[in-house]
């Protein structure tokens, strides 16, 4: 279960979050909706422990141990997985031995034996198929030269194969075809179950539609200003923020 | 126990009448190395071209050239990255027949036919004055015309904490290739001084692969000279990991039309290492191609230096010459100095040179590190990725394996 609790974040100085509190119990998806410049991409950043944002006040614990004392790397092996808005490329560092990287580093912290190449792309190729992804991703440079979706489909294949527990997706649904919107929400759907949670940030209706939320938060001015079932997404779509902001302020 | 220029010089004169080869040569040279010193050194005007590098810290050392060696130049040996290939082995800067493995022909020993080339300038540079002054053995080889060599492996090994001036010539006839891979690395505290040039005839190909991976507290100078003709390629790259103070010297000329010099070169460098890579790129015919980039890795207190020249004469017109240094700096610390030149008295080139200095980038060391890589490991994934432009430049998959080998060993060493 994802705890947050009173959570404060200010970036060069500028509080962007002031006082998030927002439970997830395991086997949860919930969405998170709100205006460019709310702080979602924020609270991603710093659930997975980005070093620029400082952590002005407030606690997050996942599965009962505290997030925010942890290294990146350490969250990641507890399970925590960022799905980023504007994925990084990486020149000169191949995708395939990227991801067997990341994979094999959270397995030694789980004391668990690493793969080798052979087993390593077994796995991935079984992936890429799964989400309908060319295999030559695998060959290429980490992001280098990928369209705006292939990033966003890459995401979603280090998801697949790093298996988190919970999965932050921000606007994984973004600049994404009909076909790979669905393929994204099959990806999240499979890894569904009683120890998998998620956080989907998101604009759009659609996306929910596939996968459907236990709770949509609706996140503004470093606040999480409404809490719904799914339909309040829908109740979104037609009507904005406008009216939601001004209600609560 | 003197140190410095005097204690070269006293060992010249005691040598007198016993070394090899042409002896007014070496007393011009003496001449020359008593004018200008060891760059750095206590009697010093100051040179331009060791502007960022001083010998000062050789000029402080005693070496011991009498001295037994103190380590095993079979265990060394046996610990470097061999290929499956002829391999000419000096140890302390003596040819080793026993530790060598034959190329087919064209292989001559300095000690027994000297031969000094003529290509180097012992009056403009002070190392190769006194490389000129002490050279004792080293190796000639020459490919004979349209004959493809293959691999020659050329190693340096230092078991003693003495100072070598090892003497090379190559010579490629006509059309001819080869593949020279030169590994440097001993234990100690000594100094490797090696002069090397190299005549690459039309249409001869030269690949030069260097592996410098000399022991920590060494001092490593290395000047080369090339002449490349006409439709002939020297095509060099340089991999520096090890020595205290390191200064890699190259003067390519290209001589006849449609020549082609690669200089690429990395530096990874820790601790209070120093590494200069300092080159003179000669363009006096009509179209010939330069291309060169030089990357430094600097952790630690480490200083690298790159030095680079383009000289574009007044008759060599389409020039296409192409420099960059590009520096990762891994620490608050480390320094580097970047000097880039283009000197061009022809009108119709094309000639580029850049310099850029960063570190690692934040971003995408957090991307690493949230898929759950740990920092160290992330530092030397986005290391290696800088790195793996400059190596890509070495064709051979064998030849670059290995060097990538030696620069995971070196990470290793790091982190230990
Ligand atoms: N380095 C920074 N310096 C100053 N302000 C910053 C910095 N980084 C982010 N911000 C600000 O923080 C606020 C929240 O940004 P964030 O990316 O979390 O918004 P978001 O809700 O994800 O928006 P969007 O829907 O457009 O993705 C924005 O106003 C942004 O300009
Ligand atoms: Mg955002």
């Amino acid at each position: 279960m994802l705890d947050i609790r009173g959570l404060a974040a200010s970036i060069n100085d500028k509080p962007i979050l002031k006082g998030i509190d927002l439970t997830v119990p395991e086997g949860e998806v919930h969405a998170i909706m709100g205006p460019n410049g709310s702080g979602k991409s924020t609270l991603g950043y710093v659930l997975s422990g980005r070093e620029d944002y400082e952590v002005t006040a407030g606690t997050v614990t996942f599965n009962d141990v505290d997030l925010l004392g942890m290294a990146p790397e350490d969250r990641a092996a507890a399970g925590v997985f960022l799905a980023f808005q504007a994925p990084i490329e990486l020149p000169g560092v191949n995708n395939a031995n990227f991801l067997r990287t990341a994979l094999n580093a959270i397995r030694r912290a789980h004391g668990e034996s690493e793969l080798d190449a052979v087993q390593f792309l077994k796995l991935a190729r079984a992936e890429t198929k799964r989400l309908a992804m060319p295999d030559d991703m695998l060959k290429r440079n980490v992001n280098v030269g990928f369209s705006g979706g292939e990033k966003k489909r890459n995401e979603v294949l280090q998801m697949a194969i790093l298996r988190p527990k919970l999965a932050i997706l921000d606007e994984t649904d973004s600049g994404l075809d009909i076909d790979a919107l669905k393929i994204v929400a099959d990806g999240v759907n499979a890894l569904r179950g009683p120890k998998f949670s998620a956080l989907v940030i998101t604009h759009h209706q659609r996306l929910l539609d596939h996968l459907v939320p236990n709770r949509v938060h609706v996140l503004a001015g470093g606040r999480i200003v409404r809490t719904g079932g799914p339909e309040l997404a829908k109740e979104l779509e037609k009507s904005g923020y406008a009216g939601l902001i001004a209600e609560a302020a | 126990m003197t140190t410095g220029a005097i204690a070269f010089l006293e060992r010249y004169q005691s040598l007198i009448g016993r070394l090899p080869g042409d002896s007014a040569l070496r007393a011009a040279a003496a001449a020359a190395f008593r004018t200008a010193g060891l760059p750095g050194g206590t009697q010093q005007r100051r040179i331009e071209a060791w502007k960022y590098t001083s010998l000062r810290p050789v000029a402080e050392t005693a070496f011991k050239p009498d001295a037994a060696p103190r380590h095993e130049a079979e265990t060394i040996l046996t610990g470097l990255p061999l290929l499956d290939a002829p391999r000419l082995v000096f140890v302390d800067g003596a040819f080793r027949p026993d530790l060598s493995v034959m190329p087919t022909a064209g292989f001559a020993r300095f000690a027994e036919q000297p031969d000094f080339g003529t290509l180097s300038w012992p009056d403009r540079e002070p190392m190769v004055a006194l490389n000129t002054m002490l050279a004792e053995d080293g190796a000639a080889l020459h490919v004979p015309a349209g004959y493809d060599a293959g691999v020659v492996q050329l190693i340096s090994i230092a078991a003693s904490d003495a100072d070598f001036h090892p003497r090379h010539v190559i010579r490629l006839g006509k059309g001819s290739q080869l593949t020279l891979v030169e590994v440097s690395a001993g234990q100690g505290t000594y100094l490797l001084n090696t002069v090397a040039e190299f005549h690459i005839a039309d249409g001869a190909h030269l690949t030069h692969i260097r592996l410098q991976d000399e022991a920590a507290s060494a001092f490593h100078i290395s000047t080369t000279y090339a002449d490349v003709e006409a439709g002939a390629t020297y095509d060099s790259f340089t991999l520096n990991l090890g020595a205290q103070l390191s200064r890699t010297e190259v003067h390519a000329q290209l001589t006849g039309a449609g020549a082609i010099a690669h200089l690429n070169a990395a530096q990874l460098l820790a601790g209070s290492q120093h590494a200069d890579f300092t080159s003179v790129v000669g363009h006096t015919a009509p179209g010939c191609t330069s291309r060169q980039t030089v990357k430094n890795v600097l952790a630690g207190r480490s200083r690298g230096v790159f030095q680079g020249r383009i000289e574009v004469a007044r008759d060599a017109q389409k020039t296409d010459g192409y420099q960059m240094n590009q520096a990762l700096l891994l620490s608050p610390y480390a320094e580097v100095d970047s000097k880039p030149e283009l000197e061009i008295f022809a009108d119709d080139v094309k000639c580029s040179h850049g310099a850029t200095v960063g570190e690692l980038d934040a971003e995408q060391m957090f991307y690493l590190r949230s898929r759950g890589i740990p920092d160290a490991e992330a530092r030397s994934i986005l290391v290696r990725a800088f790195l793996a432009e400059a190596l890509d430049a070495v064709a051979d998959d064998t030849i670059r394996f290995r060097l990538e080998a030696a620069v995971e060993r070196w990470w290793e060493r790091q982190k230990a």
